[in-house]
């Protein structure tokens, strides 16, 4: 009995020494930026970039706020809160336009017979092998004035002068969309191919619709499919850099486009390392909803 | 009994001349080669036949997940051969169950109703009464996957019955469970039949299930419809040699019609009644025969008396022993014999049999 103790006491102690490399990974290389970004959000800005070694709450007071420089009265960050409102409206807008694109998609993958279904999803996933910069300067080539789309459409005589795509919202929301359909498709084809498709026949026997079949239950069997992949679109659109930057110019930034510039041009740091920390904790809900959602919901996993 | 195909308001399902092809060309399918069959209201109809039938493709027809390649289908006198399934006012019990996992007990047996758009208030008393009717009062409240086969099952059953269907298609519902659950399911839904009313087209590949069950059967096999009628006239007058092996145990005896009834190959002659719905033309006096004999309709008695034989197997099952025996022209039958009736027999001993010659069935050799 005792020495049975002793053995799983020194089991117990090896398994810490296994496990150091992971944990020292863990500590410095996943937590220590965080931590660093955290103690920089509460640190004065320096004079030129950096930090200085003082405290301040000066970097999360102007995430909100703006204090004019002559009479020191104090406002809300207009420029900030329509950054913030545009990131998150285009980062909703992607979702939806993904999963309208995605959810046919995905269906179509789930319901190909098994040895054809292997092609599509590599099709899907192709694009993850391409630098994300060449597949935007791709969707710019699309969408500019003197691009595909505008020279089609100006060809065939429906236009007469290109219509403007390049720069605005819509460039961007079509090049996120584009971007990030796959992480829409793969996890609503991994919920399709789970569903069981004589439910669909029960249902039609039960005097439903195609519309009451799809909503009362496709839908809802799905729907961890669906939040996952709501979640796996949203989190990275709003923290999107490069395709902001590239198809909505220098005027139409989003959190993250915003963030480099405190860190670049703006010199501060410590609002940069404010918004940064506001970024996660938005997606740190957004996963704990997501994790309740689907738990409740398929309680196999 | 037998429904002629004419329409009257006592048939709830009339289907004629029905054929399923699947694909086309070269590699066209029959599954279904045109079946006739006329179904009476409140009747427990049961389908039956192996595997590959068509048995399932029929219901499936009668459901509206298919559509026949030719022929109609008329529900209550209705043509419904192009409607589409969530407009006929049939319901299926599917082998799977395919409850929605994602609604409870109440909710899956109320689904029919609510897309029928009955009001919230009605719903719950149909589901009540329903679900009383199943004996799953206290599991309203569950999740499809916390309830055992056996609940699941009457959860389908109850969903399916919820809507009052005209008729209610029960595909292989009872294959899933054990024998013991399928034999209070086979009670209970018999139960259930008398009780409601309603007419219940059931398929099966269980002959036993069948027999049992039914007010009528249709024996089917490969795409067609080889007999149908109560299960007493389908056991003790198969139309052919396929129902006679399919349903229940059979021996197989070739002979010669020879006067007045049919000389076997030992010589000796057996006189079968020859008339009735034969399948065998009777004209030519010596055409050659298969007669089918249930192993219960055979007697053994000491040798000298009867068809000589030899028995080479004897198996004792509790109540009954099955022998096989040799006869002399080398062909084996088997029959069963109850175990304390007059005598036991061992192997290699010669015995008399004789053989009920009014239980024999005349077939096509």
């Amino acid at each position: 009995m005792k020495k049975q103790h002793r053995q799983q006491r020194s089991k117990g102690a090896n398994g810490w020494l296994l496990s150091t490399p992971a944990l020292l990974l863990l500590v410095f290389a996943a937590s220590g930026p965080l931590l660093i970004v955290a103690l920089y959000s509460v640190l004065e800005k320096g004079d030129y970039s950096g930090v200085r070694w003082i405290l301040s709450g000066d970097g999360w007071f102007r995430v909100l706020f703006e204090r004019d420089i002559f009479d020191q009265t104090v406002s809300l960050a207009d420029a900030n809160l329509s950054i913030f409102w545009r990131s998150v409206k285009l980062s909703i807008a992607t979702t939806l336009v993904t999963f309208v694109l995605g959810l046919p998609t995905a269906w179509f993958i789930a319901t190909r017979p098994a040895r054809v279904r292997a092609f599509w999803l590599f099709l899907i996933t192709i694009p993850f092998w391409t630098n994300l910069l060449i597949r935007t300067f791709a969707i710019m080539e699309v969408v500019r004035n003197e691009g595909i789309v505008n020279t089609a459409l100006m060809k065939a005589g429906l236009i007469s002068a290109p219509i403007q795509i390049m720069y605005t919202d819509t460039a961007v929301l079509i090049g996120m969309a584009y971007v990030y359909l796959p992480l829409m498709v793969l996890p609503l084809f991994a919920a399709i191919d789970r569903f069981d498709f004589r439910l669909i026949e029960a249902g039609y026997d039960l005097y439903a619709s195609r519309w009451q079949v799809l909503r009362g239950v496709i839908l809802p069997i799905i729907k961890p499919g669906i939040i996952a992949g709501f979640i796996l679109v949203f989190i990275p659109s709003l923290g999107a850099y490069v395709t902001p930057r590239l198809l909505g110019g220098g005027k139409n930034m989003m959190i993250g486009n915003f963030i480099e510039l405190q860190f670049g041009q703006g010199q501060n740091w410590p609002l940069g390392a404010a918004l940064s920390t506001v970024l996660l904790l938005i997606v740190l809900v957004s996963r704990v909803i997501y994790t309740r959602a689907s738990s409740r919901d398929n309680p196999h996993g | 009994m037998q429904g002629d195909g004419q329409l009257n308001s006592t048939i709830a399902v009339d289907a004629r001349n029905v054929g399923k092809i699947y694909g086309n060309g070269n590699s066209a399918v029959a599954a279904l080669g045109d079946v006739s069959i006329s179904i009476q209201q409140g009747e427990f109809f049961t389908l039956l036949g192996p595997s590959g039938c068509g048995k399932t493709t029929l219901l499936r027809c009668i459901a509206g997940f298919e559509t026949p390649t030719s022929g109609t289908i008329h529900l209550s006198g209705t043509d419904i051969t192009h409607t589409p399934p969530n407009e006929r006012p049939v319901n299926t019990v599917f082998q799977s169950y395919a409850l929605f996992p994602h609604l409870t007990v109440a909710q899956n047996v109320g689904f029919g109703l609510k897309m029928l758009g009955k009001p919230a208030g009605d719903v719950a008393k149909a589901v009540a009464r329903v679900l009383a009717l199943v004996k799953l009062e206290t599991f309203a409240d569950r999740l499809p996957q916390q309830l055992s086969g056996g609940q699941q099952q009457r959860v389908a059953l109850a969903r399916a019955l919820a809507p009052e269907p005209e008729v209610l298609l029960l595909d292989e519902p009872l294959s899933a469970l054990d024998l013991k659950l399928r034999k209070e399911m086979q009670s209970e839904l018999k139960r259930l039949q008398t009780e409601t009313g309603i007419t219940f087209i059931f398929v099966t590949h269980d002959q036993e299930e069948a027999l049992t069950m039914s007010n009528r059967i249709g024996v089917m096999s490969q795409g067609a419809l080889l007999q149908v009628g109560t299960p007493h006239e389908i056991y003790e007058h198969p139309v052919n040699r396929f129902v006679a092996d399919f349903i229940g145990e059979t021996n197989f005896l070739e002979g010669h019609i020879n006067g007045a009834g049919v000389r076997l190959g030992t010589g000796d002659l057996l006189e079968v009644p020859l008339e009735g719905p034969l399948e065998v033309p009777l004209d030519g006096q010596l055409g050659a025969v298969t007669l089918a004999i249930r192993p219960e309709q055979i007697r053994l008695a000491a040798a000298v008396t009867g068809i000589a034989a030899t028995i080479t197997d004897a198996t004792y099952m509790g109540t009954d022993t099955h022998y096989t025996l040799g006869l002399s022209d080398g062909s084996h039958i088997v029959a069963r014999v109850q175990s304390n009736s007059a005598g036991t027999y061992g192997v290699g001993e010669a015995v008399g049999l004789s053989i009920d010659a009014k239980a024999v069935q005349v077939l096509k050799a």
